[in-house]
Parts: structure tokens; sequence; C-alpha cells
């Protein structure tokens, strides 16, 4: 899911070839989790068939010659992606680190990124909170087991918020 | 709840030096509701908590209480409601250790005038609700961080203040304790109707209020203040 966005994100820059987009996500998000080219070809087919991306071909035309450039309902899409708080759970960093690289690298305010996040997160914790000072002793270890990890979750949000300069530095063309 | 806010703070600045500490801060505290003011170490959270509770004069901007200007009154008129209308909860060492712990919850009843057999009495209801009665007769110095803060807490809330509030009141206990501080302390103002104003780090003691603000800079993100 996060890697279709991403490589929409990544043409709001301007259109790329799938070879081009692919190293840019390497290099971008990259890490221990490199694109196949086939992913690249067949989500950019899945974005055409949606009307997120469209075909900007080329003369000499064979598959590796295809540009892709997004849609205006592409970047609608991305921000709304980018504007919408995941559902918290563990193992969430990698799509919210994506959409911070997102939102710096396409001029979005990536602090509203993680200040919705955060928001999210205490929404639930919240809940939790509610539910463990109500419950018996087995709710109580139950629910702190679960704020435990959100409150690890926050804490990952405010060290990257106060790292979004150098980040910024790191991933801007 | 009414439609109005009980206290605001409106665009304010306040510099140390070179340091802007409030860079236009803005926040609305409704009546009984718990905020929790996070941000991170020296965003300006206490200084915001000092504005709003007119312990600091802010350089610009205004501070009202009940649609009354706060920047506008002498000092004495400001002590006096803070006495009147105000708790406060520090991190630590704001109990008096000359004076027994029921001493020091009964002090701001002495303070308004109440009787000595009268202000104990209600001060030893104070201490059991946050279930240190066991400790009135013992010193601050001779108490365990948690029951001392919760002896604090009940010094705060003693006198029914409309507003408490709380610069990183358990900043100085573990877990297990902080836990205990904050679940008395917000079942408590909850039962009075006190409005809390939480300043913490911690998002397990912000996951007890009903709203948190966001310090950054010296200025606030605010979310969802309108009722
Ligand atoms: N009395 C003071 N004198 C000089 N600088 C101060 C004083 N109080 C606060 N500051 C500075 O103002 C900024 C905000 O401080 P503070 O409100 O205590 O932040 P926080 O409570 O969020 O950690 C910090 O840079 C701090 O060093
Ligand atoms: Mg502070």
């Amino acid at each position: 899911m996060s890697v279709s966005f991403a490589l929409l994100g990544l043409l709001e820059n301007g259109p790329r070839h799938g070879y081009d987009l692919k190293r840019t996500y390497d290099d971008t998000f990259g890490r221990d989790r490199s694109l196949h080219y086939g992913q690249v070809y067949s989500t950019m087919a899945r974005l055409l068939k949606n009307g997120l991306v469209e075909v900007e071909s080329e003369p000499g035309d064979g598959p590796d010659r295809k540009r892709y450039a997004i849609t205006h309902a592409g970047i609608t899409d991305v921000a709304e992606w980018i504007g919408r708080p995941e559902k918290p759970e563990p193992y969430l960093q990698s799509t919210l680190y994506t959409k911070v690289v997102l939102a710096l690298l396409t001029g979005r305010d990536a602090n509203e990124v993680l200040d919705a996040q955060r928001a999210e997160h205490l929404r639930l914790m919240r809940e939790l909170t509610r539910r463990k000072n109500d419950g018996d002793l087995a709710d109580e270890l139950i629910c702190d087991h679960a704020l435990f990890h959100l409150e690890a979750d926050l804490r990952w949000l405010e060290l990257t918020a106060a790292r979004l300069d150098r980040l910024a530095a790191r991933v801007r063309p | 709840m009414t439609d109005q806010p009980l206290l605001v703070a409106d665009s304010l600045r306040l510099n140390f030096g070179e340091t802007k500490a409030l860079d236009d801060a803005s926040l609305h505290i409704w009546p009984g509701e718990i905020v929790a003011l996070m941000g991170p170490s020296g965003s300006g959270k206490s200084t915001l908590l000092h504005c709003l509770a007119g312990i600091l004069q802010p350089e610009s901007g205004r501070v009202s209480y009940d649609g009354r200007d706060l920047t506008a009154m002498s000092d004495s008129e400001r002590s006096a409601l803070r006495r009147g209308e105000f708790g406060f909860v520090f991190q630590f060492g704001q109990l008096v250790p000359e004076l027994t712990c029921v001493e020091n919850v009964a002090l701001p009843l002495r303070l308004s005038g109440a009787g000595r057999r009268e202000a104990h009495r209600t001060a030893t209801d104070w201490l059991e609700r946050l279930e240190v009665g066991d400790v009135g007769a013992k010193r601050p110095g001779q108490v365990s961080g948690g029951q001392g803060q919760r002896v604090a807490v009940a010094r705060a809330l003693v006198s029914r203040p409309r507003v408490v509030f709380a610069d990183e009141p358990t900043g100085a206990l573990d877990s297990l304790n902080g836990e205990l501080v904050m679940k008395l302390f917000i079942a408590a103002a909850r039962d009075t109707g006190a409005a809390v104003v939480l300043v913490t780090h911690e998002a397990r003691v912000a996951a007890y209020s009903d709203r948190e603000a966001v310090v950054r800079d010296g200025r606030v993100r605010e979310q969802e203040y309108a009722r």
C-alpha cells in the first residue's frame, strides 16, 4: 500500500521512467527493502488504470521508453494519504517514515503529519487508560503493554520532529 | 459546559534575553477540562503555565480568567486570585518541610481564615482520598516521593480551585508511582470540577487528559479546542 503511494509521490517532482523511479525509491526509502522492476511496472499499470498517472511516450518506443507523470487525481490521492493519520499499531514506522519523507520531498508540512499521528496515538492511549483504570488487574496489565508500545511510537515521532531539518537536508534533491 | 473558555492566553510573547520563550502563544482552557501541554524540553511549556497562572507577566498579549484580564491586574489582585481560584502541583519541593503533611494540606485553608480543627479535618479527608491518610503526622522529609506528590495534590485541591496547574507532577517518580498519582489526581479533579493544565513530556501521563496542546518553539498547536 505505502509503496504505491510512495512511487506516486515521487512523481510529484516531475515525470520519470520506470527504472529511474525504482532507483529513486531505493535511494529514498530502500535500505533493506529495495523494489523489483516487476513491482514498479505492475504498480504503474494499476495507477494508470485508476487514472492516477499518465504515460508520456518518447520517440523510439519500447516498454522502457515510457515516462510516467502524476495526474491531478494522483496528487489529490497523495495529499489525502499523507494527511490521514495511520491507525496506531506496532511496526508502523516504515509507513510513517515514508509519509514524513514524502511530505518533505513534496513541500508539504511534515510537522503536521507528525502532529496528526500523535493525536491519533494519544486518542487510543486515552481509551486504554480509561479501560485500565475502570478494569481489574488483568485489564491493567494488558492495557499497560499496549500503552508502553504506543509510548515508544510517540517517542519516535518526537525524535523525528526534532530531526526534521536534518532529514529534509538529506532527502531534498 | 458553558460556552466560554475559563482561561485564555492570547498571543503571548515573552523573551529571556535572546531566548524567545513564548512567541505568539495562544491557548484556551474550558471549565472542568484536563489539558496536557506537551512538547520538547525548552519549548516554553513551563513559561506558558506560569503566564496562565499569573506568576509571570508576558511582555505582550493577554491572559484572561473568567472574563477578567489577568495581565492588567495589580500584583496583589493577581495573588488573591491565585490563592482563591488556583491550585498548584510541581515536580518537587513545594511542601513546607517544617510542617507535618496534614498541616501542609491544611495551610491553604488556614490562610483563607478557616479554624484549625476544621482545616485539619478537611485536610485529613483529602489525604485519605489520595490514599495517604497514614502520613498526616509525618513531615515531608519522612515520606516517599510518591506519597509526597499525593500530599501535594491534596494541598492543591483542598481549597476547591477552579484550575489546577501541574508542571511535570510525576517527573521525579517511577512509572508505578507516577500512574497512581495521576489516577488519584485526575479522579479527584474531575470530582471537584476543576480544570487541569498538565505539563508533561510523558505520553502515558498525557493520556489522563481530555486533549493535548503541543508547544513548539514558544508556540502552541492546539487541536479541537472549540466546543
Ligand atoms: N528564568 C529564565 N531565565 C532565562 N531563560 C529562561 C528562564 N526560564 C526559561 N528560560 C528559557 O526559555 C525557554 C523555555 O523554557 P521553559 O518554559 O522552561 O521550557 P519547558 O518547560 O518547555 O522545558 C528555554 O530556552 C529556557 O532555557
Ligand atoms: Mg518545564
